[in-house]
């Protein structure tokens, strides 16, 4: 039995942090002792981990995307007005959806790359730009409403053979994973994080930056529509349901110990990373820690998190090669 | 360096020019039409008596127009803001437009001011939620040719310097919604307050939940004085009772997050018997939380939104819905052509709060409007209706 | 240090010549697009019978510079060495608290106050310096995270504004000379020590060449953590400030002032609207002063016509991108014609 899982750079620690967090769940919550309760906990989480891994393929190749939270509401608020409570309108309104989330991806991908723009900038625009233009449209508030069958996705449960009930959510998110993880050994997922790395070294090697680039801005959009799909199923229609999501989608990508900036860290580690910080609010949730607290924990978390990948690899190192030294090297005086 | 002086010199010029400070001179005196100082436990023992008192009051004006009522008014004289002739330019200063409670009042306010021929002018500027620039723009205004300034401050507290400098020009101030530090505004329009909202919804469990069953209080943020106040009028209610307050949380005022805290409890406590509100956005979410973890839904607070209202008749829930009445945005305005004819207005005029019950819910249910419209803004009968609300 | 760097593809040359090129600066677009703005302005308001640039106007767009232009000056030195800084909106609310609180309504706690406040956000420049020098966190989520940890303290402890300005220190708030604020006139001192600082001195030469490379400028005898760290420092510091002046506005503290009108991304904003690289080592507080002015001409003038508060955001999105998508294309084609000539 020599078979290892093969784990991408930098997925351990966060797996860590993940199975820690689970545990204490476990002893903190009676709703924890069984599957039903981690079910819910995944189902819960799974919005998040979908935007943690469009917010991956931007952040691997270099970039920022700061406009997905704006783009959730968006597309909520979109789907509420055309759907307005008809059935029938379900099935066109979710590809309208998705195919805003592709748009808005492809002018984040466009101006980028094209025009040259960094991303930070592009994106904060975007989000701006949607923010208003969503509420202009509707004139303040939401409207309409949504219909049952695009609640489904958020809400229901589809009966799975030897499972049981398992949410929609769920089924979908570990599709979305799987195809994600699938992907980044690909030739094209390698050379995104390539881009990430050394963009002029991919670019000599022959490689298509701006066409990676462009690609990552579209998974971000499009991943970001799902995920509005998800959120608008859960709670329903709401004008601050993408609220700081760009923010905690980075956050989560961080905890999973991808590097800013790019050229590091692996898709799983980045949905483990949201899914660890979903199971951290339900914990200190559980623990009775006051919603004020919870943000200072999250703050040191994440710088916790950061400091770690950026110095632990040198640790570790460290670690390794003293014994070597040991062996060479004799202090001089001691 | 002879640039730098040339800079002193011309400040030096244009502090000869005319140095003078938009300070308005020492408030006259410390009394506060607001009902509580922004820094108390929030819980007022006389207060709390006032508020839960006017519920039962019977209020002086017009028959269902509740927002021309007022309850145990003091009358102020406005003679000397007499304007004969018309012509109004009424300016207002709104805190925002940020949620679906300021959109449906402040097209209500629009229409309002529609039925008025004698206001030719209706300048709004929307400081967007942020403080500085709701100073900013009350300044701006007292140096337009406002007839009335309407104030609906983003906050208690920092606002009191800006509002007594508008107060200061001589034209008339009218302040709605939240209050300030200060009594100079004409008058102050506002909705019985938080601690009937609070009280009636906590009654209401008090009245429906059996003794020893499970509440859970449900709250948006901290620290706002309104929102404090509702929780802490509850608090009291609940303390002299035998339920069993199980949880307070705090749900941001987000759906997914209500829903994921309910549940959470829902799962942990097995049973849950009753959901306490301070304010009804995110009622629906609660309510589904239930519905999906396939247990009925308990005795709920929720307010006059019409995606609760509706869910509310559809499955024939155990219900409430205190209401912050979005009407309130209409009397501001009546208030401002009262003040500009010379006629009497109250200096603290507190309007109506009424609460939707299981018996009259029926009424509120409006199919055609859209799901976060607040039923409660009087806005039924105007001319126009329903277009600009939907 | 460069977190933001994002390289860029290959130039593409350009068929403007030099001199034109040359004489266009980042800073001189600025100033041209707020003329235009201004005259564009004054027509459209003047088409409604009113002026944009009465004595109202101009102190309306100062005072709306005066808070955005203290805070950005402080972003503009962070992202000059390719950092920059997201904890600057809750630092503003916390230390307008702390001086509000100090002071409590007696003119003799003036200036402990004013410096406690000082003082409490110079500590919070060190940690997010130190956070991003020693521990070697990306300057983007180090601040994002201390900016949480600030906003759990302001949440855990303050249920709303708090504390009292004395009247004599709200001078600084109202106080104006003809149309002109006095807090106006300390943000342009602000911007004039920033400037000299900047342009003038040893540490602020490091400043550009930390962004510009920080391995060259570390082999050519930089200290490139001192540079940041100091970077850091002032820039809290100047958020402070902000704190400082919107609590002698407001007459009290207040969480959640800096948060609400959005300091954090809007001063970024105004940073990269007056022409400074969001990468470092290019631009300076000049035209940050540039871009400051042209958010609260955009403003005012939006609030002269009534504009919809919806259609605002979309019309800074637009301006956002549109001014930086020009910057970037004049930069290629300066590098363009380096390469070429």
């Amino acid at each position: 039995m020599t078979w290892r899982p093969r784990l991408a750079e930098g997925t351990a620690p966060v797996l860590v942090v993940l199975l820690l967090l689970l545990v204490g769940l476990a002893i903190a919550g009676p709703a924890y002792d069984g599957p039903a309760g981690y079910l819910a906990l995944l189902k819960r989480a799974a919005p998040l981990m979908i935007l943690a891994i469009g917010q991956y393929f931007v952040i691997v190749s270099g970039g920022f995307d700061l406009s997905v939270g704006a783009l959730v509401t968006a597309g909520v608020v979109i789907a509420a007005r055309l759907i307005d409570g008809s059935e029938s309108a379900t099935t066109w309104v979710i590809l309208v959806v998705l195919g805003f989330g592709l748009l808005v991806g492809l002018v984040n991908g466009l101006v980028t790359t094209k025009l040259l723009v960094p991303s930070f900038i592009v994106t904060l625009g975007m989000l701006l730009v949607l923010d208003g233009a969503t509420f202009l449209w509707t004139g303040g508030a939401p409207r309409g409403a949504l219909s049952t069958g695009f609640r489904t996705f958020g809400r229901g449960a589809l009966d799975v053979p030897v499972l049981g009930e398992v949410p929609w959510s769920v089924l979908i998110l570990l599709a979305i994973l799987v195809a994600a993880a699938l992907f980044m050994r690909s030739g094209t997922g390698r050379a995104l994080v390539a881009v990430g790395d050394n963009d002029a070294a991919v670019r000599l090697s022959g490689g298509q930056v701006d066409r990676l680039r462009l690609l990552a801005f579209v998974l971000s959009g499009l991943l970001a529509a799902i995920a509005a799909i998800l959120f608008g199923g859960f709670a329903g229609v709401s004008a601050q349901v993408g609220e700081g999501l760009e923010f905690r989608a980075i956050t989560a990508v961080v905890l999973g110990g991808v590097l800013l900036g790019g050229g590091r860290g692996s898709v799983v580690a980045a949905a483990a990373g949201a899914l660890s910080l979903e199971a951290l609010f339900t914990l200190l949730n559980l623990l009775g820690v006051s919603g004020a607290l919870e943000s200072a924990v999250q703050g040191v978390i994440i710088i916790a998190a950061v400091a770690y990948a950026a110095l632990g690899g040198g640790l570790r190192q460290r670690l390794r090669l003293w014994p070597k030294h040991r062996n060479s090297v004799q202090p001089v005086s001691s | 360096m002879t640039r730098r002086w040339a800079l002193v010199a011309a400040a030096g010029m244009l502090a000869l020019a005319g140095c003078s400070s938009d300070l308005p001179d020492e408030p006259s005196s410390g009394g506060s039409p607001s009902s509580d100082s922004p820094k108390s436990e929030f819980f007022d023992q006389a207060e709390y008596d006032r508020q839960l008192a006017f519920r039962n009051a019977t209020p002086q004006g017009p028959n269902g127009k509740p927002w021309e009522q007022m309850l145990e008014p003091q009358m102020a004289d406005t003679a000397k803001f007499a304007k004969p002739g018309g012509k109004y330019t009424l300016c207002f200063s709104n805190a925002a437009v940020n949620n679906p409670w300021r959109q449906v009042g402040f097209k209500t306010m629009q229409q309002e001011v529609k039925l008025h021929p004698e206001i030719t002018d209706f300048v709004v500027l929307d400081a967007e939620a942020k403080d500085d620039k709701q100073v900013s723009d009350i300044q701006s205004l007292s140096g337009r040719n406002c007839s009335a300034i309407i104030i609906s401050p983003n906050t208690t507290a920092t606002l009191t310097p800006a509002v007594e400098q508008a107060c200061g020009t001589g034209v008339p101030v009218i302040v709605f919604d939240r209050g300030v530090n200060t009594t100079c505004p004409v008058t102050f329009i506002h909705p019985i307050g938080g601690f009937a909202f609070g009280a009636d919804g906590a009654e209401f469990l008090k009245e429906k939940v059996k003794p020893g069953g499970k509440i859970l209080a449900l709250r948006i943020l901290p620290g706002v004085d309104v929102l404090e106040q509702r929780w802490a009028a509850a608090n009291e209610i609940f303390g002299g009772t035998e339920l069993d307050v199980v949880g307070v949380e705090f749900t941001d005022g987000d759906a997914a997050k209500t829903k994921s805290i309910v549940s959470d409890y829902i799962q942990r406590e097995g049973k849950i018997d009753g959901v306490w509100m301070d304010a009804g956005a995110t009622a629906v979410a609660a309510a589904e939380a239930f519905q999906d973890a396939g247990v009925d839904v308990p005795a709920i607070v929720g307010e006059d939104q019409q995606d609760f209202l509706r869910l509310w008749v559809d499955e024939g829930l155990n219900a409430i819905a205190p209401t912050y009445p979005t009407y309130q945005w209409r009397t501001p305005v009546v208030a401002a052509v009262k003040i500009l004819k010379g006629e009497q207005v109250p200096k603290e005029w507190v309007l109506p709060q009424p609460r939707i019950t299981s018996d009259n819910v029926r009424e509120y249910v409006k199919q055609d409007m859209p799901p976060l419209h607040y039923a409660m803004c009087g806005c039924e009968g105007m001319p126009g209706y329903p277009g600009p609300w939907k | 240090m460069s977190t933001l760097q994002e390289n860029i593809s290959p130039a593409r040359q350009s068929a403007v010549r030099p001199a034109v090129r040359r004489r266009f600066t980042p800073v001189v677009i600025v100033y041209l697009a707020l003329v235009t703005l201004l005259v564009v302005g004054s027509v459209l308001v003047g088409l409604r019978g009113e002026v944009l640039l009465d004595q109202a106007g101009i102190l309306n767009i100062l005072t709306r510079a005066t808070a955005l232009g203290v805070v950005a000056v402080g972003q503009t030195m962070v992202i000059l060495t390719g950092s920059l800084d997201l904890s600057v909106a809750y630092l503003i609310g916390l230390t307008s608290l702390l001086a509000a609180e100090t002071m409590a309504g007696r003119e003799s706690m003036v200036l402990p106050g004013v410096l406690l406040a000082l003082a409490v956000a110079a500590g919070v420049g060190l940690v997010n310096g130190l956070i991003i020098t020693v521990l070697r966190a990306n300057a983007f989520i180090a601040t994002l995270g201390v900016a949480l940890i600030l906003r759990g303290y302001l949440e855990n402890t303050y249920t709303g504004p708090a504390g009292d300005v004395p009247r004599g220190f709200q001078h600084l708030g109202y106080d104006r000379i003809g149309p002109v604020p006095v807090a106006a006139l300390l943000m342009l001192a602000v911007v004039a020590l920033a400037w000299w600082y900047l342009t003038r001195t040893r540490p602020g030469y490091h400043i550009y060449a930390v962004g510009g490379d920080t391995e060259v400028a570390r082999l050519s005898g930089v200290p490139t953590r001192r540079v940041v760290i100091t970077a850091h420092v002032l820039c809290s510091v100047a958020a402070g400030l902000t704190g400082i002046y919107l609590a002698s506005r407001l007459g009290s503290g207040a969480p959640y002032v800096g948060t609400d009108a959005g300091y954090d991304l809007e001063s970024i904003a105004a940073v990269v609207l007056g022409g400074t690289l969001l990468a470092g080592g290019r631009g300076g507080v000049v035209g940050t002063l540039g871009g400051v002015l042209i958010l609260a001409t955009l403003d005012t003038i939006f609030d002269d016509l009534e504009v919809d508060p919806f259609f605002k955001n979309v019309v800074r999105g637009v301006v956002l991108v549109t001014a930086v998508a020009l910057y970037a294309r004049r930069m290629m084609a300066d590098r363009a014609r380096r390469r070429f000539t």
